[in-house]
């Protein structure tokens, strides 16, 4: 899987981070060569937001610093990785993907998830391009240009995480920050054919990301190998104070056991509602994973079309709450799309948001009752492959329907319940890619990375080369 | 648990509820708001049309 040069596009951390460590390539090689490769393919695919030259140039030289002296640079040493751009990043201001939070005083310490990447050696290039405040599935930004899909410049990168999904799709940094309330990690990644893990609620910590809807809210990362993703994933793990939703269960690496194979593990595919309104290209996704993991039984999450609907109102609730300020003085500055959804919100009746978050609680304990019968469930990341930018609307299953909100209608009813999934991009034979998602039950993230890592040995998932 | 009977009218419910939340909705966000509403209160229709226990309450992550 390696790519033999690592300052060459495609390179995986994995191959970055050892030659750091044998000395073969300095950090700062890595770092310069990164940045001419944003430099040169930001004109195409508007992923980044800002470029923190110097301070990459700074933490890479620091890298090279602690090898020289002999001491252990991290697992991830001189890795590039960029966030989106609602991870506090000292001395930028937190722009959320909206023109409002311009305004805002430049943040003071970087958000938790960053520290931890520095921490273990990875090195920042960057701020990435989003959806406004996160509410969006299609990558699109009507302050910052849309972020383009690596694969075809007219189409969608995907949403929230647009910018993430471009950057790692099209090669320019290995690893990707990212967040998921209602599919946001998984959506770009399925659009852009890369790895992507939003992790059980409460795994990861969140404290000194904007946040959206705190009850959904995940944090997670993007990556193009299943190695990558496990290692950036265990370097994230740890309780954070700051995030009050943040589990104090001991962190659970998920490497060491990462090629321990699926023997054992009973899989399923999702029916009923997973399969209606796909395309056949997400249809034959998941068909093609099943097929490579023996997974023949079929099981139905029950309600999971009123699961997503609680998540949809749950979301514009908590969205609106946390935006109803701006919303009274600055409501002109919004995205136009996210404005009208966050004031429609904002007029919403208590009696809806209680209802689903009471509902929450039943359809979780109906789907933890899956789990006692299958380790894993298989089903689309998304219902079709990126659709072109500006489109509004698209036809699943005979019905159109508008585009923004649906590309997350098989995402959603899993993010509700905080289910971990990692979602792989399927090697089916499409012009554009499109992504499984691999759900486990709460806390299983490791399960569902030893799934993909095996789909990914047997080149049923992977991420394809622009 | 019985179903709404009166379909929401989002407009009447925009003019009476956003003032009251110190919402201004201009006349050429209101279609696009008014979309979103009726969207949600259908969505609310299924959420609420589910009879629930009085012991299913929600799991907020909140800890004194």
């Amino acid at each position: 899987m390696s790519t033999p040069s690592p300052t060459a596009a495609f390179a995986t951390a994995e191959t970055i981070a050892d030659a750091v460590r044998r000395r073969q390539v300095t950090a700062v090689e890595i770092a310069r060569a990164t940045l001419q490769r944003i430099a040169e393919g930001n004109k195409r695919l508007n992923a980044f937001t800002q470029v923190t030259e110097q301070r990459a140039l700074a933490e890479a030289a620091a890298i090279d610093a602690k090898v020289a002296a002999g001491r252990d640079p991290g697992p991830l040493a001189g890795v590039p990785f960029a966030a989106k751009n609602l991870f506090d990043i000292s001395g930028l201001a937190t722009v959320a993907g909206s023109k409002i939070n311009r305004d805002l005083k430049p943040a003071t310490a970087d958000a938790s998830a960053v520290q931890r990447l520095n921490a273990h050696g990875a090195v920042l290039m960057g701020a990435l391009n989003m959806g406004e405040y996160a509410y969006d599935f299609t990558g699109e930004n009507v302050h910052d240009g849309p972020s383009r899909n690596p694969h075809d410049l007219g189409r969608m990168s995907g949403g929230s995480s647009g910018g993430s999904g471009s950057a790692v799709g099209g090669g320019l940094v290995p690893i990707a920050l990212a967040t998921d309330t209602n599919g946001s990690i998984r959506v770009p990644a399925s659009l852009c054919g890369i790895f992507g893990i939003k992790p059980t609620y409460g795994r990861l910590g969140r404290h000194g990301s904007f946040p959206f809807v705190a009850s959904l809210d995940h944090i997670g990362p993007l990556a193009r190998s299943v190695a990558d993703l496990a290692m950036a994933y265990d370097a994230l793990q740890g309780h954070d104070p700051g995030d009050p939703a943040s589990t104090d269960r001991p962190r659970e690496p998920s490497l060491p056991g990462l090629k321990s194979g699926i023997a054992g593990l009973r899989i399923a595919v999702a029916g009923d509602y997973f399969q209606r309104g796909a395309t056949p290209d997400a249809l034959a996704a998941v068909e093609l994973v099943a097929k490579a993991l023996r997974a023949k039984a079929t099981v139905t999450l029950p309600e999971a079309a009123r699961a997503r609907a609680a998540a949809f109102l749950i979301t514009a609730s908590e969205g609106a709450n946390l935006h109803l300020e701006r919303l009274r003085t600055r409501a002109a500055d919004f995205d136009p799309a996210t404005r009208d959804r966050l004031l429609a919100g904002a007029l919403a009746p208590a009696q809806w948001y209680l209802q689903a978050q009471r509902f929450r609680r039943w359809y979780r304990e109906q789907v933890l009752a899956l789990f006692r019968e299958v380790d894993i469930i298989l089903a689309p990341a998304t219902p079709c492959s990126a659709p072109a930018l500006g489109q509004q609307t698209m036809v699943l299953d005979g019905v159109e329907m508008p585009v923004r909100p649906n590309l997350g209608i098989f995402t959603q009813p899993i993010s509700f319940i905080g289910l971990p999934v990692v979602a792989v991009p399927a090697a089916i034979p499409s012009r554009m890619p499109i992504g499984v998602q691999i759900i486990a039950a709460p806390w299983q993230e490791a399960v569902a990375l030893r799934v993909a890592h095996v789909l990914e040995q047997a080149g049923v998932a992977r991420c394809p080369i622009p | 648990m019985s179903k709404p009977t009166t379909p929401l009218d989002p407009e009447a419910w925009i003019d009476a509820t956003a003032p009251a939340l110190g919402l201004a909705v201009d006349p050429a966000w209101r279609p696009g708001v008014t979309a979103n509403l009726t969207r949600m209160a259908e969505l609310a229709n299924l959420v609420l049309a589910f009879p629930l226990a009085d012991d299913e309450d929600a799991a907020p992550v909140y800890r004194p």
